[in-house]
């Protein structure tokens, strides 16, 4: 067993966690750790889970209504007097509505502001394609000083949540809103900017952010029966991206899949084939949302329909198999 | 310093608005133009500065929402000694520190990065609210346009720090009637913003923004004011000081040509001679 993994990931006992919840206890934490730490929601503490800042620091918690545009030039504003903020909303507001507060009061100005977009991607479910955020890895790649961080599982969501408290630049911090797979252990390591490689193979390199890393893996586990040995990489960071490990696999693996939960245009796995192509190019495939815009069901239901699951990832990988 | 000293400093911080978007061939000279008095005031006579250290924590904290004026604030931190004047002929120029609209961290003095309109108040609020859970004593000022309030995030700001009481900003809105396609009232009507803004538990005062003494009385004012904070409205003339762009909205984002600018200096020329 990979020490990085937790031992019940393969069995049907793997724990579940959102990791909205591992941001919340990551606040706290962060809380206790430096009074400069502020978090600043939009009427939705409870979702975004920071009202367990709220309840231990209330005089640190600064509650914006639905004001996302003026939250995010608060946070600049904050950021510049030495405080850390935090600003929580679901993705699609944050940094959907607020891009250009975002750009212009927090990039160009280069002040340590940290935010949190939850519910992004079409797990969201019920609430429907409004509420889905499928693009926000888009918007916030292509923002200079941005880190853009998108957590494996909750473990994960709380070590990226420290990290980014730590880091003296902006971060982008992307979470799921469902309960997912706990694929990590709490001394898995974590670091900006290093990729794991969670499942070593040789015929193929599986390149995946987000919850969708467990699916990559028991498409890898699954794959062993039949002879086709995957590596699986948690590609955690998009911004900056690890070269060297992505381009080192596929060296050996001679082809790529990505998987995220986001338009195919534009996100993770833009990043991942935009790097290769002027590297290492190699046969690729993308796994994501395949330039439509969601709808309400289950998001069990809704990953299944988009591709976004076992089938779709082991559809990808027996295609650029092919194309070697 | 005396309202006439202060007079004659908005007199040369007009003449260096005029030379500098004249040579940049670009820029915004009319509300630059009818802003120069208040800077002056606001740089030489009211706020807690120090030249030498423009990071010194407990400054003052001059924010500047609507970014396109940017000429009155370059001219006024030379004149007042953030750096040499010769360096106000690179407004707009490749590697200058002197942006088209202002960037933080270029340029010493400038407190934020602006340009995007209705994002001034809000960086401005932060600051402010940073004061109070810091026990700092700074006090935040916040120049904005009247065009900027038709961003609806000016008003996300507006009520933010009406709730929570930030008595420790005064905000100074350029009142000056014009916008990129015309007058403010045709364009997208404001009035009545003193009713707007006390509806948003803000203290108004307005001022004449030409008649120095009223608004650095209406500024000590507003320091002094507890439990709100302060909307300055300042009726300015757009490209005041200069005859042939007074109160026209062409002038908003257009530079004068050579002549054109050597008729505007011979007037100012003529103003400051009646100051001596």
């Amino acid at each position: 067993m990979n020490p990085r993994l937790n031992p019940k990931l393969y069995t049907k006992k793997v724990e579940l966690a959102a990791a909205r919840s591992g941001v919340g206890q990551g606040l706290v934490e962060a809380g206790k750790r430096d009074k400069n730490i502020v978090v600043l929601c939009a009427d939705l503490a409870e979702s975004t889970k920071t009202h367990l800042f709220a309840e231990k620091f209330p005089e640190r918690f600064i509650e914006c209504g639905v004001a996302e545009q003026n939250m995010m030039s608060l946070a600049a504003g904050l950021a510049r007097e030495g405080k850390i903020p935090f600003v929580a909303s679901y993705a699609v507001f944050s940094p959907g509505r607020n891009w250009d507060q975002l750009r212009t009061n927090v990039c160009y100005n280069n002040v340590p502001v940290k935010i949190v977009g939850s519910h992004a991607g079409i797990s969201v479910g019920a609430d429907g394609a409004t509420h889905q955020a499928l693009e926000d890895i888009a918007l916030c790649r292509v923002l200079p000083n941005l880190i853009v961080l998108i957590p494996c599982d909750a473990l994960e969501a709380k070590k990226a949540c420290l990290a980014a408290a730590k880091v003296k630049m902006p971060v982008y911090l992307r979470l799921t809103r469902p309960k997912t797979p706990i694929i990590t252990t709490p001394r898995s390591p974590f670091k900006i900017g290093k990729a794991q490689i969670l499942n070593p193979g040789k015929d193929a390199t599986v390149c995946a952010s987000g919850p969708l890393v467990y699916d990559s893996l028991m498409v890898a586990k699954k794959l062993k029966s039949e002879s086709i040995s995957v590596e699986v990489i948690n590609n955690h960071t998009i911004k900056p991206l690890d070269k060297k490990t992505i381009i080192s696999s596929v060296k050996k693996t001679g082809c790529l899949v990505t998987v995220e939960e986001h338009q195919i245009a534009g996100g993770a796995g833009s990043a991942v084939l935009e790097m290769l192509a002027e590297n290492f190019p190699i046969p690729a495939e993308r796994v994501g949302m395949p330039d439509a815009f969601g709808e309400s069901g289950e998001p069990r239901e809704l990953l299944e329909k988009y591709g976004l699951c076992c089938s779709g990832i082991e559809r990808a990988i027996k295609k650029v198999l092919k194309r070697k | 310093m005396a309202s006439k000293e202060l007079r004659k400093k908005a007199n040369l911080i007009r003449q260096d608005i005029i030379n500098m978007v004249a040579a940049a061939g670009s820029g915004h000279p009319a509300g630059a133009l009818g802003m120069a008095d208040i800077f002056a005031a606001l740089y030489f006579k009211i706020a807690k500065i120090n030249p030498k250290r423009p990071n010194w924590p407990d400054r003052d904290r001059i924010f500047l929402s609507n970014g396109h004026i940017c000429p009155v604030l370059y001219a006024t931190l030379a004149r007042r000694g953030y750096f040499k004047t010769e360096e106000l002929a690179t407004l707009r120029r490749l590697g200058s520190r002197l942006q088209g609209h202002p960037h933080r961290t270029a340029l010493p003095g400038v407190e934020n990065t602006s340009g995007p309109l209705g994002q001034g108040l809000g960086q401005a609020c932060g600051s402010a609210l940073a004061a109070r859970l810091n026990n700092k004593k700074y006090h935040v000022y916040c120049v904005m346009s009247d065009g900027e309030q038709d961003c609806g995030s000016t008003w996300e700001a507006a009520m933010f720090a009406g709730k929570n009481r930030l008595s420790n900003i005064t905000a100074i809105m350029d009142r000056n009637n014009i916008q990129i396609d015309g007058y403010t009232e045709d364009v997208m009507p404001l009035e009545p913003l003193r009713q707007k803004y006390e509806s948003f538990n803000w203290r108004v005062i307005e001022v004449d923004g030409h008649n120095l003494d009223e608004f650095i009385g209406a500024a000590n004012r507003a320091r002094k004011i507890e439990e709100k904070p302060v909307m300055i409205i300042a009726h300015t003339v757009p490209g005041k000081g200069v005859s042939f762009m007074e109160y026209d909205y062409r002038w908003h984002g257009k530079a004068p040509n050579g002549k054109e600018a050597k008729k505007a200096l011979k007037g100012l020329n003529a103003i400051m001679d009646k100051l001596k």
